[in-house]
């Protein structure tokens, strides 16, 4: 159990520098970072607190504690990845109706040309 | 160039991708079934001659920046024919199969019934087919599951031979199912208390190019259909419950 828990704070923390050095170099806008840093850090305190996962256990009657690391884990990266296709569905959105008053502006421009020569 | 004139003013759109083989034969078989009708061929970023020979054969191009699919290409269609000011717009597809030599028979009944849209079917009435047999299956469980919504039988509810009046394009313009729009529109428009008629039609199959819908996709179709028409159906439900509130 304290070897995953080990394991889990080392990805926490490469996670966590990827993210900042993703932020640095522009790879990555500040506010999408923000998700992965909380997740990130969450991921980094639970592993550091084995009588936290132990209470949380016995509390939800959890067969084994490295579920309960997998479970919430899980669970916070299901909530990232809900959140990002919320905002991809909104970027698609935006994208769509973006070209398509590219595509109308351009064919009147075209006209006005046409008219003007 | 194309220009609204008149109270019937009709713009056909054709919404075209990849569609070299057949967007010549389709625009200049508009021209003589519809002499004087505009066409506006909306270009889905092809990659072959299709804006070319569209050019070529006479109509007007609206090339989209990058591809959109099938929703967001006829949409900016109906957009721009919005703002030109046209009273009627019909999409015929890019591919062929529609016949051209239907569309006065759509544009009249289009005027005629009052109806907000107008649907070429192959299914009623002296229209002939030419489907296979998934896409068969497909257009049976729609028709099952549109009924109850619209509370009439639809008999081709995936045909892209469609007719909208200003007011559906009006709606239309604003807000359209992107992906695979047909049936979607029908419940869009069914909850405005817009009403629609079937015209029978003829179908020619396709003799150029692929379909967009091949038989592994059919089953990702009808789940993102079903899936969207019962998205509408909540959405237009929760509007009225509020407004009624």
């Amino acid at each position: 159990m304290q070897s995953l828990l080990n394991v889990i704070t080392v990805l926490s923390i490469f996670l966590i520098a990827l993210v900042l050095l993703s932020v640095r170099r522009a790879h990555i806008r500040v506010e999408y970072s923000v998700s992965w840093l909380l997740a990130a850090t969450s991921m980094l305190l639970l592993s550091r607190a084995r009588p936290v996962l132990d209470y949380v256990t016995r509390r939800f009657g959890i067969p084994d504690t490295p579920l309960t690391v997998f479970l919430i884990a899980g669970s916070v990266f299901l909530i990232m990845f809900f959140r990002f296709s919320v905002i991809i569905s909104h970027l698609r959105d935006d994208n769509i109706a973006l070209a398509q008053r590219v595509a109308i502006l351009e064919y009147h421009v075209q006209s006005m040309k046409a008219e003007g020569e | 160039m194309i220009r609204a004139s008149g109270p019937e003013s009709l713009l056909i759109i054709v919404p075209a991708w990849n569609e070299e083989g057949a967007i010549g034969g389709v625009v200049r078989s508009i021209h003589e079934h519809v002499p004087g009708a505009p066409v506006l061929v909306i270009d889905d970023y092809s990659t072959d001659s299709t804006v070319r020979l569209a050019r070529a054969a006479g109509a007007a191009v609206l090339p989209m920046p990058h591809h959109l699919g099938l929703g967001g290409c006829v949409q900016a269609g109906y957009k721009l024919a919005y703002e030109l000011g046209f009273q009627y717009v019909i999409r015929v597809d890019g591919d062929g199969q529609h016949d051209a030599g239907d569309i006065p028979r759509v544009f009249e009944r289009l005027k005629s019934s009052g109806c907000e849209m107008v649907i070429g079917s192959r299914f009623v009435n002296g229209g002939n087919v030419h489907t296979d047999v998934v896409r068969a299956w497909g257009i049976r469980f729609f028709r099952a599951v549109l009924r109850p919504i619209v509370g009439k039988t639809v008999h081709d509810p995936t045909s892209g031979f469609v007719g909208v009046n200003r007011a559906a394009l009006d709606v239309f313009s604003r807000s359209f199912p992107l992906d695979y729009p047909e049936i979607e529109a029908l419940v869009v428009l069914q909850r405005r208390r817009f009403r629609f008629e079937e015209v029978a039609c003829k179908m020619h199959p396709r003799t150029t190019g692929r379909s967009s819908i091949t038989a592994v996709k059919s089953l990702y179709y009808i789940a993102h259909v079903l899936l969207g028409v019962f998205v509408n159906v909540l959405k237009y439900d929760r509007r009225r419950r509020r407004k009624g509130k």
